[in-house]
This record gives C-alpha cells, sequence and structure tokens, in this order.
C-alpha cells in the first residue's frame, strides 16, 4: 500500500529568531515580530524539505490542509498532494497546528511532517501523543526536542528513507522540550520536558570497525537503570527525577512511575509518584535519601529545568555526594561545549554541585564531566 | 638522500612542502610539543643497514642460527603441528593485495570479503554450525570468548574443563576468566580424566556439574589426543543443567570425525592453523568461535562477522559486516570482550586450504593422519620400556611413557635431538600424575621411513 | 598544491561465484596417501570410535589445483589495498619491504616449532632480544614482551598486569577503575572493561584535550590506571601529558601509553621521560609489518622493571650462553599461547635495522611534514573543514576533517564519498571511532611512503567528488561504478531473518532449503 505523509506549517515559526524575539508564542509577540520587518520563511524551510524528500525517491502520498498550514509549501515545492478543505478556518494560533493534527491522525497517515519550533512540536504532540510517528523541519527559534531533522533537507531525506521502509530507519521515543518563553525574554533558558514522540531515526554510518562499535545509549542505559535499582541500599529513599532516562530506572523497579514528574523509591519499588518538593522534604525528614537525576539533551541541564521539586533544599539535605547523574554517553558527547548546567535558583546550591562531576552512562562506565553554575 | 621506502626523503620534495605550506623549517611544525618533553638525547639504535643485500645479509645470518622442522624430524604438536603447507596457499597469501589490505569498502575489498565469507563457510560445513564468526587470535583466546559468551548467556559464573586440557590453552582461558578477587571471575574448574581410556570421568563431570555452571568444555580430539567417544553424552548431561556445551576442535580431523553440531555442540571453537598456516614459531596460530545460527548466540559474538548481501544491481553478491553494532557492553551488565586486528590474513590461506581439499581431501588426510599416528604408535609401543598412555581411539598425538625405560623426557629428547630429531611435548611438568610421559604428534608430513627412524633412535637411547 | 587531474581506473570484474558454487564431483586439488600405515594398522575408520566418525561428506566444493589458484588470485584482484593509494589514518599505511616477506618464508621462520629447545631457536631469539633493545631506546622502558597479538591485545596486555600488580600490592578489588579520554581508541575502555575493570571516560575541553580539572575529578583512591594515547586521532598533542602522569601516579594509578600514534613522534619524545609505567608499539603499523586485512599483528608492550616480573611467559634474556625463555617471578601467566607473532617482530626488526635510527627520526618528520601539506590541500575544497577548527598551528601526523558542510549542502555524507573516492583507484579513509565527536569525519595519515604526488592525487579525488556531491549528487550516491561489485546493501546484515555468515545459512534463508535439497 502507498504510504502516506501529512504536513503541517506553522507559518510564523522562526519569525522572532530574526529580530531578536524568543519564539512567537502569543499574537503580541507575533505583531511585534511583522512590526520589526519579520517574513514568515516556514513555508519556504518546509518547500525546500518536500524536495529533498521527493528527489530521495519518496513516492508517498502527500496529504496537506489548505492554505498557508500545508498546501502553499507544496505548491511552492511543487508537489501534488491531496488537500484537505474542511477544517475550520485559521486561527493563526497553536489551535490551527492542533486541528491540523488530529485531523491527519484521522486520516491514517503514516507520518507527520511538520516545520516549525519547539511550540509546534508540543502542538503536534499533543494531538497524537505517541500514535503517530512525526518529523519536524526546523524552522523555529527554539528547537530543543529531539524531533527534528539537523536541516530542512536532512529531515525531508529522513522522512523518504522511513516512508520506503528502509530498514536503518527506526523510530525511538524521543522528548519534547516546551520551553517557557516568557523567561527566555527576560534571558533565562528554562526548558522542561512536554512529553514524548515517536521519531525516525537513523543510525549513524559504521565503517568497518578496527574496535568495537558502541551500542545505542538506549540499551546501555536500561543496563544502567537495572544495575543502580539492583544496587541502591534497603533503607535509603531513592528520588528519581524526570524524563526517558530516569523512567528506566522507574520501570527497572518494577513501576511504570511518571515521565514528567518526580519519583521516590524505597527498598527497591516505587512509594510516591509525581511529588512536590513539600512531599520530599517530608519524606527527607524520615530516611537517609539519594537523588538520581538525569540531564536535558541539548542544553544538559542537570537541576533546574523540568525537576523544579527537587529543589536547592532538597539538593542540599542531600549533599552532592548523595547525587547519581545518568546520561547516554552519545547525549553526553553531542553536547558543545561538553559542560552540564544548573540553576536551582540558590546560588549557594549552585556553586556547591559546580565543578567535575561522574555521570553514569553505562554499568560500570562513567563519563568526567563539568558542571557550571549561572554566571 | 632518497630512501627506498619513503618517497618524500629527497632535499626536493620536503622544500616544495614546505614552501606551498609557508614552514620556515621542518622543526617548526612540532610545535605542539613542549620543549620539556621532547627527547634530545641520542637514538642509541644499532647503524643502518642500508642496502637490501646487507639486510638480507645481516637477517639470514640470524635466521641460520635456528634449527628449523624441515631438516630435522619434528614430533612437537601441543597446540601447534606440522602439517603440509600447499604451495598455492603461500602465494595466495602472499599477494600484495591481500597483504596490503586495511578497511575499505565492501566494494573496495570485496574480493577479500569473499575470501572471508568462503573460509566461515566451508569450516561451518566442517564444523556443522550455521554461524562462523571471523577469526580470533588463537584457539585458547576463541576459548575465552565462548566462555564468556556462555557466562553471559546464563548469567553463571563457573566453567567446567577438562583436567588434561593443554596448559597453553588453560592459561590462556584462566587470563580471560579473570583472577579471583576481579569483577568479572569465573571460575575454572577440572574435570578428571579417566585413567585408562583417557575419556573425561563422567562421575566427576556430575559430581562437579551444577546451577552454577555456565558451560562445559571439552575437546576432540582432546589434548592427549583422545577422541572422547561421549561426548554427546557429556553434553546432554551439560544441557540438563542449564550449562552450554562448548566443544574444541582441530578441523584438520573432521573429515573423517564427527562434525561437533551432529553430537550436540552449542558454541564450537578450535585452531585454524592446521588448515594451511606455517608454525611460524606459534605465529601461525588462530582461533575460531562457531554455533548455530540463532539469535541468542549471534548476539553474543565478539567477532567481527560478515554476511553475504545483496548489492544495487539484481542477482549480485556482495559482503558486508554484520552485528558491527553489536556489543555485548550495555546489553548486559557484563563487561564486554574486544574487537580488533585478529589473523584475518592467515584466514584466506586457510580458505584456499580447504578450497583445494575439498571433501575427498579432508577424509584422505584425516584417514592418513589417523593411520600413521596409529602406526607410529605401534612400532614405540614394540620398544621395551615404552608404553603408549591411552593407545585406542586418538586422532594425531599420543602418549608415550618413559617409566618404564628409566629415563626423563628431558634426557631422550636431550638424546634425539643430538641426532637430529625433535621429540614430543614433555608432560612431567604439567602432568605429574602421567610420570615421564612425552606428546607425540604424527602427522601427514611423516613417512613410515621417519617413524622407523624415530623407534630406532629411541630403542638405541632406552637400550 | 600540483594541479592533478584523478586517473580513470576501474577494477577487475570477474563475477567470481562463491567457491561453494564452483567444482564438480571426482575434482581433487591435492591428494593424500599412505598405503604403507595402511597396511600395518589397517582402515582408519577401524581405528576411530564408532559414535564419533562423520556419517556424510562435508559439503565443501571439488576443485582442482589450478582452478582454487584461479579462483583466490581472481578474488585478490578484487581488492583495492595499497595497489592504489590508502591513507588509512590511525593505521599507518607504511611499505611492507618485502624482502622480509621472503625471508618469512624460509623455513628458519616458517617451519620453526615454538616448543622446541632454545637451543635450536637461537636466532629467533636473537632477533627478538636485538628488537627489544630497538623499543626500549626509543621508549626508555626496560623490558618488552610480544605475545600480543595486536594493539587491542597489548592493551589487554596492560590490564592484566595492572591486575597482577594490584594483586601482589593487595590492592585487587580496592582499584578497580581505569581513565581514559574520549579520543582514546575504544579498545583501551573495552579491555579494561573485559579485565573486570570500570571504566572513567574524560571528554575533550577547550584546547581539544580532556582538562587537568577533569583529569582530578576523576582518579582518587579507586584508580588502578590511566590508558591514554597522545597525539590523539585529530592531530592533537596534549601538552599537560607530563603533569597527568605525575597526578595519576600521585593518586597510586599506573599509566599506560597507548602509542598508536607513534609515527609523528618517533625520536622525538619517549614514554619513560614523560613519566609513563608502561607504553604499547603496534608493529604492524608504525614498524613496517603488513596490515594483512587485520593481522596477524603484534603489538609491542613494554614496561619499567618495576612491572616486568609480572609480564606474560615466557620472556626472552640473553646469558652467557645464549638466549633463554624465562618465566618472570609474578608472570601473569599468558594472554595468548607461545611467544607471539615473532614472523612480524622479525619484519619489524628487519624494518628499523633498514631505517636506523636517522631514517626513523626522518620518517616522522617526513610524515607530520606531509599531513601538514596535505591538510592545505584539503582545507581548499569546498565541503570540507577541520576537527576543532578554531585550534590553529601545525597538527601531529593526521588531521580530522569533516564533511559536515558537505553533508548539509548536498546531502552526501562522508560514506558515499568514500565509495566514489575508489572510483578512481584511492581506498576508503579512515573515519572516526565512534561516538563522532565531529559529524561526517574522515582521518587521513600521509605518513613517510607516500610521494607528494600520491599526496596531491589524492586531494584532487576529495576536490572531484566533492565537486561531483554539488553538480551531480546522484553520481556519488550511487557510487561506486568502476568497482568489483555495485553497491552492497548492508541493511538485512542486522536482520537474523536476511543475515547470513556461511553459504549454508545462506541457502536456507534465501533460496529456501536448497541445501536441505542438495543433501538429499
Amino acid at each position: 500500500m502507498r504510504r502516506r505523509v501529512g504536513i503541517i506549517v506553522n507559518p510564523i515559526a522562526g519569525m522572532g529568531g530574526r529580530v531578536g524575539l524568543k519564539g512567537t508564542d502569543g499574537a503580541e509577540i507575533q505583531r511585534r515580530a511583522r512590526e520589526l520587518g519579520a517574513v514568515p520563511q516556514a513555508g519556504a524551510r518546509c518547500a525546500l524539505a518536500l524536495r529533498a524528500m521527493a528527489e530521495e525517491g519518496g513516492a508517498a502520498e502527500l496529504v496537506a490542509p489548505a492554505g498557508e498550514i500545508g498546501e502553499a509549501a507544496l505548491a511552492e515545492a511543487r508537489l501534488e498532494a491531496r488537500i484537505l478543505r474542511d477544517l475550520p478556518p485559521p486561527t493563526g494560533s497553536a489551535a490551527d497546528t492542533r486541528a491540523a493534527a488530529e485531523r491527519l491522525r484521522a486520516e491514517g497517515v503514516d507520518l507527520i511532517l511538520f516545520a516549525g519550533g519547539d511550540g509546534t512540536a508540543r502542538d503536534v504532540a499533543g494531538a497524537v501523543g505517541t500514535a503517530l510517528p512525526l518529523l519536524g523541519v526546523p524552522t523555529g527559534v527554539k528547537m530543543h526536542s529531539a524531533v527534528f531533522g539537523t536541516s530542512p533537507r536532512a529531515a525531508g531525506r529522513l522522512a523518504a528513507r522511513f516512508l520506503e521502509g528502509a530498514p536503518s530507519v527506526r523510530l525511538r521515543e524521543a522528548e519534547v522540550m516546551d520551553l517557557d518563553e516568557a523567561a527566555l525574554r527576560e534571558g533565562r533558558v528554562a526548558a522542561r520536558l512536554f512529553g514524548l514522540a515517536r521519531v525516525p531515526h537513523e543510525r549513524g554510518f559504521l565503517q568497518a570497525c578496527k574496535a568495537g562499535a558502541r551500542a545505542d545509549d538506549e540499551a546501555a542505559l536500561d543496563a544502567l537503570a537495572r544495575r543502580i535499582a539492583r544496587e541502591w541500599p534497603s533503607d535509603r529513599l531513592m528520588i528519581l527525577g524526570c524524563g526517558t532516562t530516569l523512567r528506566r530506572v522507574k520501570r527497572a523497579l518494577g513501576g511504570e512511575g511518571t515521565l514528567l514528574g518526580v519519583d521516590v523509591a524505597l527498598g527497591g519499588r516505587l512509594i510516591a509518584t509525581d511529588v512536590t518538593e513539600a512531599q520530599l522534604l517530608r519524606l527527607l525528614g524520615a530516611a537517609p535519601a539519594g537523588i538520581v537525576a538525569g540531564a536535558t539533551g541539548g542544553q544538559g541541564f542537570l537541576f533546574g529545568r523540568g525537576n523544579q521539586q527537587i529543589s536547592a533544599e532538597v539538593i542540599r539535605r542531600v549533599g552532592r555526594d548523595g547525587i547519581t547523574v545518568m546520561a547516554g554517553q552519545n547525549k553526553l558527547a553531542a553536547l558543545d561545549p561538553p559542560v552540564l548546567h544548573v540553576d536551582t535558583g540558590d546560588a549557594e546550591v549552585d556553586a556547591m554541585l559546580a565543578g567535575y562531576m561522574q555521570v553514569h552512562t553505562a554499568p560500570g562506565q562513567r563519563m568526567v564531566m563539568r558542571v557550571a553554575a549561572p554566571d | 638522500m632518497g630512501h627506498p621506502w619513503m618517497a618524500n626523503a629527497t632535499p626536493e620534495a620536503k622544500a616544495a612542502m614546505l614552501r606551498a605550506i609557508g614552514a620556515p623549517d621542518i622543526e617548526s611544525l612540532f610545535a605542539q610539543i613542549p620543549a620539556e618533553h621532547r627527547f634530545r638525547g641520542k637514538l642509541d639504535l644499532p647503524p643502518a643497514l642500508a642496502s637490501e643485500v646487507a639486510l638480507k645479509r645481516h637477517m639470514l645470518g640470524l635466521l641460520q642460527k635456528n634449527a628449523d622442522c624441515e631438516q630435522n624430524l619434528s614430533f612437537l604438536g601441543a597446540g601447534i603441528w606440522q602439517h603440509h603447507v600447499p604451495a598455492i596457499v603461500d602465494e595466495v597469501v602472499g599477494r600484495t593485495e591481500f597483504l596490503t589490505s586495511v578497511w575499505g569498502t565492501p566494494m573496495s575489498d570485496h574480493g577479500r570479503n569473499q575470501a572471508w565469507f568462503e573460509f566461515c563457510s566451508m569450516l561451518g560445513e566442517l564444523v556443522g554450525m550455521e554461524f562462523v564468526g571471523l577469526p580470533v587470535y588463537s584457539w585458547g583466546c576463541a576459548i575465552g570468548n565462548a566462555v564468556r559468551m556462555a557466562s553471559r548467556l546464563n548469567g553463571r559464573r563457573e566453567v567446567l574443563v577438562p583436567a588434561g586440557m593443554d596448559p597453553e590453552r588453560l592459561d590462556v582461558l584462566r587470563q580471560y576468566c579473570e583472577p579471583k578477587g576481579s569483577h568479572g571471575h569465573i571460575a575454572v574448574v577440572p574435570v578428571a580424566w579417566e585413567k585408562a581410556s583417557g575419556f573425561l570421568d563422567l562421575d566427576d563431570l556430575k559430581a562437579k556439574l551444577s546451577d552454577k555452571t555456565a558451560g562445559v568444555y571439552i575437546e576432540n580430539p582432546g589434548s592427549f589426543g583422545v577422541i572422547e567417544a561421549r561426548a554427546a553424552e557429556i553434553g546432554k548431561l551439560a544441557r540438563a543443567r542449564g550449562a552450554e556445551f562448548i566443544v574444541g576442535v582441530d578441523p584438520i580431523s573432521l573429515g573423517v570425525l564427527a562434525p561437533p553440531g551432529d553430537y550436540g555442540a552449542d558454541i564450537v571453537v578450535g585452531t585454524i592453523q592446521t588448515l594451511g598456516a606455517h608454525m611460524m614459531a606459534g605465529g601461525g596460530a588462530g582461533g575460531f568461535l562457531a554455533s548455530r545460527d540463532e539469535e541468542r548466540y549471534a548476539r553474543e559474538y565478539p567477532t567481527l562477522n560478515i554476511s553475504i548481501a545483496p548489492t544495487d544491481k539484481p542477482g549480485e553478491h556482495g559482503f558486508a559486516l554484520s552485528l558491527a553494532h553489536q556489543s555485548s557492553y550495555g546489553m548486559r551488565e557484563e563487561g564486554k570482550d574486544w574487537t580488533g586486528n585478529s589473523v584475518y590474513l592467515t584466514t584466506i590461506g586457510c580458505a584456499a586450504y580447504m578450497a583445494l581439499l575439498g571433501p575427498q581431501g579432508f577424509r584422505e588426510v584425516g584417514e592418513v593422519i589417523v593411520q600413521r599416528s596409529h602406526h607410529a604408535a605401534k612400532t614405540l609401543a614394540g620398544i621395551k620400556g615404552l608404553r603408549i598412555g591411552f593407545p585406542c581411539g586418538f586422532f594425531k598425538e599420543f602418549v608415550v611413557n618413559f617409566d618404564g625405560a628409566g629415563k626423563t623426557v628431558a634426557q631422550v629428547n636431550d638424546a634425539l635431538r643430538a641426532q637430529g630429531i625433535f621429540g614430543g611435548r614433555d608432560l612431567s611438568a604439567d602432568f605429574p600424575a602421567l610420570g615421564q610421559s612425552a606428546l607425540y604428534a604424527v602427522t601427514e608430513v611423516h613417512t613410515a621411513e621417519d617413524i622407523a627412524r624415530l623407534a630406532a633412535a629411541l630403542q638405541e637411547i632406552v637400550a | 598544491m600540483s594541479d592533478v587531474t584523478p586517473r580513470e581506473y576501474h577494477q577487475a570484474r570477474w563475477n567470481e561465484p562463491v567457491v561453494m558454487e564452483l567444482g564438480a564431483p571426482g575434482r581433487r586439488g591435492i591428494t593424500f596417501a599412505a598405503p604403507d600405515s595402511a597396511a600395518a594398522v589397517g582402515p582408519a575408520a577401524d581405528l576411530l570410535p564408532p559414535a564419533m566418525r562423520r556419517k556424510s561428506a562435508p559439503v565443501l566444493p571439488e576443485m582442482t589445483e589450478h582452478d582454487t589458484l584461479r579462483h583466490y588470485v581472481r578474488l585478490s584482484q578484487q581488492v583495492l589495498g595499497m595497489v592504489g593509494i590508502s591513507l588509512f589514518g590511525t593505521c599507518t599505511m607504511k611499505y611492507n619491504p618485502r624482502v622480509n616477506e621472503a625471508l618469512g618464508l624460509r623455513p628458519q621462520m616458517a617451519e620453526i616449532h615454538p616448543l622446541q629447545d632454545p637451543s635450536t631457536l637461537q636466532g629467533l631469539l636473537e632477533i627478538v632480544w636485538n628488537f627489544e633493545q630497538i623499543l626500549k631506546a626509543l621508549s626508555g622502558m626496560d623490558r618488552f614482551t610480544f605475545q600480543a597479538a595486536g594493539g587491542a591485545d597489548a592493551a589487554y596486555t596492560h590490564v592484566c598486569v595492572t591486575r597482577g600488580w594490584l594483586e601482589a600490592t593487595g590492592q585487587l578489588g580496592q582499584r578497580d577503575e581505569i581513565v581514559t579520554s574520549i579520543q582514546a581508541h575504544p579498545c583501551n575502555p573495552a579491555t579494561a572493561a573485559a579485565g573486570g575493570f570500570k571504566v572513567i571516560t574524560l571528554p575533550l575541553e577547550e584546547g581539544g584535550y580532556p582538562s587537568v580539572e577533569a583529569l582530578k575529578a576523576a582518579i582518587g583512591p579507586r584508580t588502578a590506571a590511566l590508558m591514554i594515547n597522545n597525539p590523539d586521532d585529530m592531530g592533537i598533542y596534549n601538552p599537560h601529558m607530563k603533569e597527568w602522569v605525575r597526578l595519576v601516579k600521585e593518586a597510586g594509578g599506573l599509566a599506560f601509553y597507548d602509542h598508536a600514534n607513534f609515527n609523528g613522534v618517533m625520536g622525538k619524545i619517549r614514554a619513560r621521560d614523560l613519566g609513563f609505567d608502561a607504553c604499547m608499539f603496534m608493529l604492524h603499523k608504525t614498524f613496517g609489518g603488513p596490515k594483512g586485512g587485520g593481522g596477524p599483528a603484534t603489538g609491542a608492550y613494554g614496561c619499567t622493571e618495576e612491572l616486568a616480573r609480572f609480564l606474560p611467559k615466557p620472556m626472552v634474556n640473553r646469558t652467557a650462553s645464549g638466549f633463554t625463555l624465562d618465566v618472570p617471578e609474578n608472570s601473569v601467566g599468558k594472554v595468548r599461547e607461545f611467544m607471539g607473532n615473532l614472523h612480524i617482530v622479525m619484519r619489524a626488526y628487519a624494518w628499523a635495522r633498514g631505517m636506523g635510527a636517522e631514517g626513523i627520526n626522518e620518517a616522522s618528520d617526513i610524515s607530520v611534514l606531509a599531513n601538514n601539506y596535505m591538510e592545505k590541500g584539503l582545507l581548499a575544497i569546498r565541503g570540507v573543514t577541520k576537527s576543532h577548527p578554531d585550534i590553529g598551528g601545525p597538527r601531529m601526523e593526521m588531521t580530522r576533517y569533516s564533511l559536515g558542510t558537505l553533508k548539509e549542502e548536498t546531502g552526501i555524507g562522508v560514506g558515499e564519498v568514500a565509495n566514489r573516492m575508489t572510483d578512481y583507484g584511492v581506498d576508503a579513509p579512515w573515519l572516526a571511532h565512534e561516538p563522532w565527536l565531529f559529524p561526517e569525519p574522515f582521518t587521513p595519515e600521509a605518513g613517510e611512503l607516500w610521494s607528494k604526488e600520491d599526496i596531491d592525487t589524492w586531494v584532487a579525488v576529495v576536490r572531484k567528488v566533492c565537486e561531483e556531491a554539488y553538480a551531480n549528487p546522484d553520481l556519488v550516491k550511487s557510487a561506486p561504478h568502476n568497482a568489483a561489485i555495485a553497491k552492497v546493501q548492508g541493511e538485512g546484515c542486522e536482520d537474523p531473518a536476511r543475515w547470513a555468515t556461511t553459504w549454508r545459512a545462506y541457502l536456507r534463508k534465501h533460496r529456501g532449503g536448497a541445501a536441505q535439497q542438495a543433501a538429499e
């Protein structure tokens, strides 16, 4: 059966970047962006991706909403598509993206290729969850989510290879990040994990190896999670941060836990999920405790982004030596520069955390990473 | 001045390159190295032998101080054996393209990759297995890899091995199993042999088999040359306790001996040296791993593996690495083994050897070895004072005991050497239970006259 | 750079079947006969335990001697090797003097048994001893063993020696961590892990190497050893290495120098002078032994007198009455059977004698000069950048480059470029170990063998292929066009239902069990 790909363009994504605005969430910012001379570019970048997809030999059927949120980019790319003309009229807001994504899901497409930034990713993922693979054409200002191709053309080529069923392309779970744009405009980067998406991913080219190649981070982290769960002292509280890496530990403890929340384990099983700072402080009074934390991809935040429940006070009471950090080696290697960040809001705790720290990457394997406090 | 091995040794080439990069001199290119790291003394090396004539003369002068096994008559084996190396094997291995290839692409290395695949295919036929990895350093290393594989597969930390196992291979295995106190230690537990037959003692095996046993390792033929006739039963006992059954073989025997796949082996290991590699003082060593083509095993191979694969041209074959991304690292909590350079040129010679022999060649060479070695044993058994340790059912090696002659193996071998004969490997230090015994290897290179000459020499020595 | 036009090239294309399809029933490549013994002992089958006799013959080809020879010669012609130009980085592609190959076939080298009495191996032992003196001079170390069958095996030897030293000093189990860098060859962390150690990896920081501060955070009372190379594969030399070694030794660990990249520093630095306890040289790389497609190889492992008592057995010693084989006092045993690939040691010794001290020094000079010369040419090509572009100054004998820009702009990555390069008779370069710290990496090493014209040609081929990537990407994507076969589709090699490492697996999976049919 011919495979189908749905196209969504967030026409205003990326407009803020060129004029020094951090993102385009909200009508007021969009108005200011236009006043500052920003021009929409998402459509053009999406067209680049679509051309690359066609050139790669993608014979998929294209399905797109009418107008600027799809059809226009297809016209620019001079590609045939089935146009959905029965969607509600565009409002210029996130609702357009969500409506289009829900409609494409109902159409039963095999992949949604969307052009936008983190906000768009959040909207698409919010509408389809992990039910449907999606892939981002990077056009936004903020692109911390691990759902984007490295360039528009790369995204198009990857989509084509996924649709043709290339065995080297697999689906993996990727974190969708959501940045607080108001904070960003105040000069603070405040990303938090919004949810998960399923994203095509192509394994890197492997040359006839002179030595053992490294496994994907996934297998190493699962083994590490099992080891941490198994070897944790039974009388010691384990405070588990959020994200996919930590969810591996939560699963190794036999529970599902929360993806986005902070959970607590004792005696080899989860005893509390999605806890608040206040709950953590109460628990800390009852037993010795340690923290297991991950790092956000792209930026490498340990504390202060998404896991604010593990507050400065919680960290202070646990102490630096009570913190176990785990992260995939590829994730760490991709940090440029190779630095992890903390921003707990408490300068003293930040200073305590700063310096070098050993990060677990696999059972028996650690990487020494520099931890930086805010300037 | 020009140098035959360095094209850019001419002043002209150096000057042209310096000019192109705008550097004043070569020394300036080493700016990264701090002065306090630099060695400024004079390298204390012997003077250069600047011509091929002089170099060859010097090297021959040294090599001629060796006494080789062509000029002398050798009965040494025990891990490296003197077999006939067909002339075409030397030509194939000496081809410049094979000799100098490194890691190109599956296309630029196509011929070599095909030869590797052919090696695995033909070895797979000999051992009766469908999955064969590219070779590892040696038989002992292959045992180490296989035991670690077994341990990863079932999470157990003990391996049972024959007490009569070759000491060289045992030393290597112990290294791979890590010393006691090390994180990944696997206990190596010897199982006794039956005094009369040399077979594995099944009662001792049963007593030592437990749910801690990761694997049971036997060899066919065993280190004393004996063919383990109850291999299938040993395999059943091992499997019944959830252990992997690992069998080591000398593949030159497999034209006449049953392939281990037929008697229940889970993992097969062995040497490749007997498939056309010169002894080279041990440099001919090489080992292999094979198993059924089951994902469970395949995913634990520490070797490079090469698979046949289609190309962009319909109907055409190519060969590419398989499971190269895999590593036991991360997939299991245990540390992984490693891959690197191995013995891949030897592998190509082995491929040519196996193709040259074919089914009839392997049967014939096996028969000749069995007959010759039994002929030799029978002849030596007729000498007063000599006794054959395990006189029935051996392949090419057999144990000769000198207790009745009142001589040590060392004395006998010294006397033989004076007559240009290298006697069998002295077992007395490693296996005191065998008394003054030596392991004699007889292969297709030995003639009836050689056997008669050995017998006459021994007769005289022990008289 | 000289302006060179890449030459037209086409590899032999024999469409050679897999050997399993060749031959015909009854053909023989070689025969063996021994009627005299048969008369003495009877049929061979009667001498074997009935249960252990082979029931059906192995399914091998039946070919004549000539057919077999011709098949493998044809396969050899479908290998590019060093007949073209191969600048495979980190492997130091150098000339393998053929006089050594000829010497290797002499019976005094080929037909000697490792268990012969040492009195009959005096020539070989003298070669080993002589060569050990040469490596001692080049490194400042006290003893060398040649038992390791490759560089990775020498790293493993260090792990074993470390264990032996820890055991002897009562620290085994207490010191269980080995420190390395992300740029060290993966054999270092891999052998450390296989030897039972935890591995601590340092990332690269400003300057292109890990910081001293990161090292300090990695070492302590659990540190067993540091395993590090220098310069790294990007051509960066860590100038703080002396301090590193001092810190590791102060923490109570051993310092091991992986001298994989020795070619650029031969005669310029010595491991012992920098404080290292042990080091490793690869004789199949730096010392002229042939690659052989990956061995037989030799990793020469050297160490100080303090560690020498732990070395694998046996060691070659010189006494008044000749050369002897001895077991070190606290030997860790063996890493491989017998004494190592001494036929490769013989070649390395001959190479070193052919070069002499001056020649070895000059080879380093030339390899660093040639790399910097090549860098100039490569960086002039659109789409090519170098690793750590902000770090100026000359690199050592290697530089790592990136085709990330080319990939962004054309969709063509380093794998496809490498395939196309072979169409011009230039073999694929080394890319980089994983993880890739720079996108689409490639790492050529000019060395002292290749002429300026060869380097010019190599650069011209990269330029030509990059130009093709912009102008005619499909031509590059579908390459090679002039090789023995078309591009291999390797995806099925990861699929249990499709991979086949033997012909019988292939028949079962891809030809519907033709094997069974043939057998019946």
